[in-house]
């Protein structure tokens, strides 16, 4: 097999002398919808920053489509790897198509500043996040899971084929969370493109990821196929939680029941 | 098919984009475009008021004509071409330079009190011409490059003081902040020990005024304005981009380490030709941006229109400190009243928004 478009190898990530990994290398399998899971603070958000650019490892490369990610002008790395980041800010008064529009910016010039290809990039970024009747209300009108929606937007008009997105589902309610779960997976499935999501949620992991990344403090512990690696031990492994693991009944995937401490007191 | 057409784009009921030959397509917004038209018509109000009204009052139509190279007499010429013509111009570049610094660095700290003072260099600006007053008497070229080498070095040192893993514009405030407040206690401490007369003309320097400015002023600040223009033209869409967070702007090709220090050299070198001209104008660089913000109802900064509002402000502004008032003040005292003014009034609306 040829090696993926997007991996890492030996990537020692740091924060100034905080060091987060040591030596950890990942490849993303192409055309899969990856998730990285694990507890608080290890590690996983960094792992998704190192791969988007956005944090220089101290040692090790990042290798996209067969080159060392920095030798990519920024601009020409943004044409092959979109990151919806954890938060954004929108700039005051903004339109929500406007807002999307900017994801179009790797593809333009000072003088090309929007071409017929920009429009229908647009237009279909709004349409498969179901935004477009919003399209002329302001961002700082919208809802949070709106809100949420065209930032998704303003990354998929960017039509990369790798899209990485760092907790796209936090400040969700849990319909929203499937709604934006859901459009990923047609992502994946209908258009070929491969993303790689950090989650907080491990049964949406188990549901969604075809490929799925367990860490602990800054170490891979597990990763594979969710039905081939999730089961008791490595949940108590990698989030210290005593759990049963069950199908899930509408997908038959891994579905995790932590265990009840102490009998549930119900009142009749 | 015509070869140049306007067509909307439906990104927000005023967007449109020009296309001309080949994949030549540039954005506007026809609220920014109409607003900026408004705004030339009243730097061309205010320019020619500025030519016509004096000691020495002038008829629109005879300025028009002296203007044109066929004055009515040589007095007029004189008058116009060699006094008021010049001033005026000064007025509009300086204006212009301090209200495009001010977007940039409102748009680079994100903060709508962002401003030339942000990064002390207003106030090391103001220290170095101090020096020089004070210690060598110091010609009007020299107060200017005291002026612009207390500024750069000032905003050079603010730099590198915020600079942990690039800038960010937080960090920039405070460490701007704090070396603004040393170098204004060092211009007081100066002014204390000066001798009253030296003292009296550092302090007119401090107040910013456009007394006696002529044509070496104009070519000096026109030239200074017209190599920054380009710069600021490449960097105003990725800066936008920015203004977004980092991530974001990284996400979408932007680099926003480059970006943000090419900003930040055009700003300061605007700020540096406006405080050696015409010495620290007050207030222009903080409500020009404001103001062009909300005429123009762009979301974020405009960087085009605030140059007009900022030349437009400044040139009203000298037409007031000239003639209106009994007796005729340094534009600086004119600018910090409306300044004031609107300060009071922007924090106002502010504090009811966020509820205060």
């Amino acid at each position: 097999m040829s090696e993926p478009r997007l991996h890492g190898n030996d990537l020692t990530l740091a924060y100034d002398e905080r060091v987060i990994s040591r030596e950890l290398s990942v490849s993303i399998p192409d055309g899969s919808f990856t998730v990285i899971v694990g507890p608080n603070a290890c590690g996983k958000s960094t792992l998704l920053r190192a791969l988007a650019r956005m944090l220089k490892p101290s040692a090790g490369a990042v290798h996209l489509d067969g080159r060392l990610i920095t030798q990519y002008s920024t601009k020409e790395a943004a044409r092959r790897l979109g990151l919806l980041p954890q938060s954004s800010i929108a700039p005051e008064g903004i339109t929500v198509a406007d807002l999307v529009s900017r994801g179009r910016y790797p593809h333009q010039r000072l003088f090309r500043q929007w071409s017929a290809a920009d429009t229908e990039a647009v237009a279909e970024a709004m349409t498969s996040t179901g935004i477009t009747d919003l399209r002329h209300r302001r961002v700082d009108e919208l809802s949070g899971g709106q809100r949420q929606r065209v930032w998704l937007a303003m990354v998929l008009a960017q039509q990369t084929p790798i899209l990485l997105l760092d907790e796209p589902t936090t400040f969700l309610d849990i319909a929203h969370q499937i709604e934006v779960l859901d459009l990923c997976h047609d992502l994946h499935v209908s258009h070929g493109r491969t993303l790689v999501a950090v989650l907080h949620d491990l049964n949406h992991a188990c549901r969604y990821a075809t490929h799925l990344i367990a860490m602990r403090d800054g170490e891979i512990v597990a990763e594979g196929a969710p039905a081939a690696i999730v089961d008791e031990t490595l949940v108590r492994d990698v989030f210290g939680l005593a759990c049963r693991i069950i199908d899930d009944p509408e997908t038959g995937t891994p579905l995790v029941i932590p265990t009840a401490k102490q009998p549930v007191v119900t009142t009749s | 098919m015509s070869r140049i057409a306007v067509e909307p784009t439906d990104l927000s009921p005023t967007g449109y984009v020009l296309r001309g030959p080949g994949e030549l397509s540039v954005r506007f917004d026809r609220r920014v475009v109409l607003m900026c038209g408004l705004l030339v018509a009243v730097l061309i109000a205010v320019f020619l008021t500025s030519l016509a009204v004096g000691d020495f009052t002038i008829s629109p139509g005879d300025v028009v004509r002296t203007l044109f190279g066929n004055p009515p007499d040589p007095l007029a010429d004189f008058i116009v071409n060699g006094r008021r013509l010049p001033r005026v111009l000064v007025a509009f570049l300086v204006g212009g330079a301090l209200g495009a610094s001010g977007a940039v660095f409102q748009s680079l700290s994100r903060n709508p009190l962002g401003s030339p003072d942000v990064i002390g260099f207003t106030s090391g600006a103001s220290a170095g011409a101090v020096f020089v007053i004070l210690v060598t008497g110091g010609s009007m070229l020299q107060v200017a490059g005291g002026a612009v080498v207390g500024g750069l070095a000032t905003a050079v040192a603010v730099y590198l003081l915020a600079y942990k893993r690039g800038v960010q514009g937080f960090r920039l405030i405070l460490v701007g902040i704090a070396a603004g407040a040393m170098l204004t206690s060092a211009v007081h401490y100066m002014l204390m020990r000066a001798e009253l007369i030296q003292a009296a003309s550092a302090q007119v320097w401090l107040t910013g005024s456009l007394n006696t400015r002529a044509w070496d002023h104009v070519v000096a600040v026109g030239i200074g304005v017209a190599l920054v223009a380009p710069l600021l033209a490449v960097l105003s869409r990725p800066m936008r981009l920015i203004e977004m967070g980092d991530e974001a702007a990284t996400g979408l090709g932007v680099n926003a380490e480059r970006t943000r220090l090419g900003m930040l050299i055009a700003a300061t070198v605007l700020a540096a030709i406006a405080v050696a001209a015409a010495g620290p104008i007050a207030f222009i660089a903080l409500s020009a941006p404001h103001l062009a913000r909300r005429l123009t109802g762009a979301s974020g900064a405009a960087v085009g229109a605030a140059a007009l509002m900022g030349a437009a402000l400044l040139g009203a502004s000298d037409l007031v400190a000239q003639w209106v008032l009994p007796t005729p003040l340094p534009v600086g005292v004119v600018t910090v009243c409306v300044g004031g003014l609107y300060l009071v009034w922007l924090l106002a609306r502010e504090g009811r928004r966020n509820h205060v």
